[in-house]
């Protein structure tokens, strides 16, 4: 493993008597004041976390559409500069390298926001299929340091707190603003399942802005243990989990994202052929009956018989339930199938359900989807 | 700084066990729940059941992991704390409080091989 990295936001974290962990290849703040208070803050008020571990990768050149297609699941050529799209990287077997949020500028100019676990491996693996596209792979990653705002007071906070008036921007957005002198990149984003926001920025603008937003008392430093209850319970998948280089993205159930339409891309054949086959397994919701917590890489059981493997799962903060994503044979994937979770040795009964746990809350079109 | 309880006995594990008579009452201690974080779940044995020196009899679960309870004496279960069901969080509260189960002592000389407070107060700091 390489040497272990510090984000620039590190010393305020040690500051707030934060609960620190190596998480991949940074010390990252796990918790603050607790993950159930960090967790209720983002889905009722705001919180903020740190992400400048996630990384950022450009792709410039006149072929930069054409490769970012080619590279990525989802379709871009339709959409408008200053729109973000998620997708997924695949390898040629319809298994994932990464999942990703790109960022549009417009048809020559796109950022690739990847998972920090998977910088290096993804911007290698894009720089070897640059091979007759003219375009230009470059890693700045170490360039940004990265807040998340999250939670249905986000906006309004970063209107009073930042004198930004991000009002007209929807979800999966983004604008180029200043604060303070200093160039900041804002999407609408995140990965809590609230609305929110992402800012982009070097070192210094960040740490000036997660001041401003700490200083307030209005706005919640949140732990990745919050991030990932969070997402968890929004179906938000995280690599090497829901997704992995195991897994095809519709086996993760998100086919939506994968545009079979456009041409080419690394892994349709696969895909289309998996398609044509049918699934042999699939990511399902579960929710136990009986009271215990399913967690990360218990096994699954239906009629006695191993069906599959909990992904991550929780006793749900938000729903007082025990709720898994896991990932099992599709021949018991219909929801209700009962099933049950080993547990220390004994068995749980539950049955299969819609993986959405809790409903997203963004903004689209003006108005809040609920 | 972790509270640790004089005229106690206590495993390497963190768990602690008070003798009255015949029952050795069995817990966590305020240095095991301080590292776990916010408790939000106990698994415990039945009453009757028996638990093993040395072996798992049960868990504690914060949001992010489950922790197995390791049995500091053997014995019977004869009581376990229902309260801490519906309360787990107590466990945060008051750990020395928050006893787990009660169990009816098998071998009295087992408390021999378990630490004093002073003794676990250096490895729990």
């Amino acid at each position: 493993m390489d040497i272990i990295q510090k984000t620039s936001l590190y010393e305020k974290h040690l500051a707030l008597n934060a609960k620190i962990e190596p998480f991949s290849g940074y010390l990252m703040p796990i918790e603050y004041s607790g993950i159930i208070q960090e967790h209720n803050a983002v889905r009722t008020k705001c919180g903020m976390f740190d992400v400048s571990h996630m990384g950022e990768i450009y792709v410039k050149g006149t072929d930069a559409l054409k490769f970012v297609e080619y590279v990525t699941t989802n379709e871009l050529r339709s959409k408008p500069s200053g729109k973000v799209v998620y997708g997924l990287m695949l390898y040629e077997n319809g298994t994932v390298v990464d999942d990703l949020l790109t960022y549009k500028f417009n048809n020559e100019t796109f950022l690739l926001v990847v998972n920090a676990s998977n910088v290096s491996k993804d911007y290698t693996w894009l720089v070897d299929q640059t091979e007759g596209f003219e375009v230009l792979v470059s890693n700045h990653s170490e360039d940004y340091s990265e807040v998340a705002i999250q939670g249905p007071d986000s906006e309004r906070l970063v209107k009073e707190l930042l004198n930004i008036d991000l009002s007209d921007l929807d979800a999966f957005e983004f604008v180029c603003a200043t604060y303070q002198d200093h160039d900041v990149l804002i999407s609408r984003t995140g990965y809590t399942g609230e609305d929110g926001f992402e800012i982009y920025g070097d070192h210094l603008a960040i740490n000036m802005i997660w001041d401003a937003l700490y200083d307030s008392g209005q706005v919640l430093p949140c732990g990745l243990g919050a991030r990932d209850t969070l997402r968890f319970e929004a179906a938000l998948p995280l690599y090497g989990h829901e997704i992995s280089d195991k897994i095809t993205p519709l086996e993760a159930g998100f086919g939506m994202f994968v545009k079979f339409d456009k041409g080419d891309f690394i892994g349709r054949n696969a895909l289309l052929k998996q398609k044509a086959d049918g699934l042999t397994q699939k990511v399902v919701g579960i929710e136990l009956t009986d009271r215990a917590i399913p967690r990360q890489g218990y096994l699954v059981y239906a009629n006695d018989q191993q069906i599959g493997t909990i992904t991550t799962g929780y006793l749900s903060i938000s729903t007082g339930k025990p709720l898994a994503l896991a990932l099992i044979d599709a021949k018991y994937s219909i929801i209700d199938t009962a099933i049950s979770v080993q547990i220390r040795n004994k068995f749980y009964a539950g049955f299969v359900r819609n993986k959405q746990f809790v409903k997203k809350n963004y903004k689209i079109k003006g108005d809040m989807k609920k | 700084m972790s509270k640790v309880m004089d005229g106690i006995f206590y495993a390497e594990s963190h768990e602690w066990v008070k003798r009255e008579g015949q029952i050795g009452i069995i817990g966590i201690t305020d240095f095991a729940q301080s590292q776990l974080g916010s408790v939000v779940f106990v698994d415990l044995p039945e009453v009757g059941s028996k638990v093993v020196k040395g072996k798992e009899f049960g868990a504690v679960e914060s949001v992010k992991a489950a922790s197995d309870l390791i049995s500091p004496i053997s014995g019977k279960v004869v009581a376990i704390n229902d309260e801490l069901i519906g309360e787990p969080e107590n466990i945060n509260k008051d750990a020395f409080d928050s006893w787990l189960i009660k169990v009816e002592i098998t071998d009295a000389n087992e408390f021999s091989s378990l630490l004093d407070a002073t003794a676990y107060r250096k490895i729990s700091q």
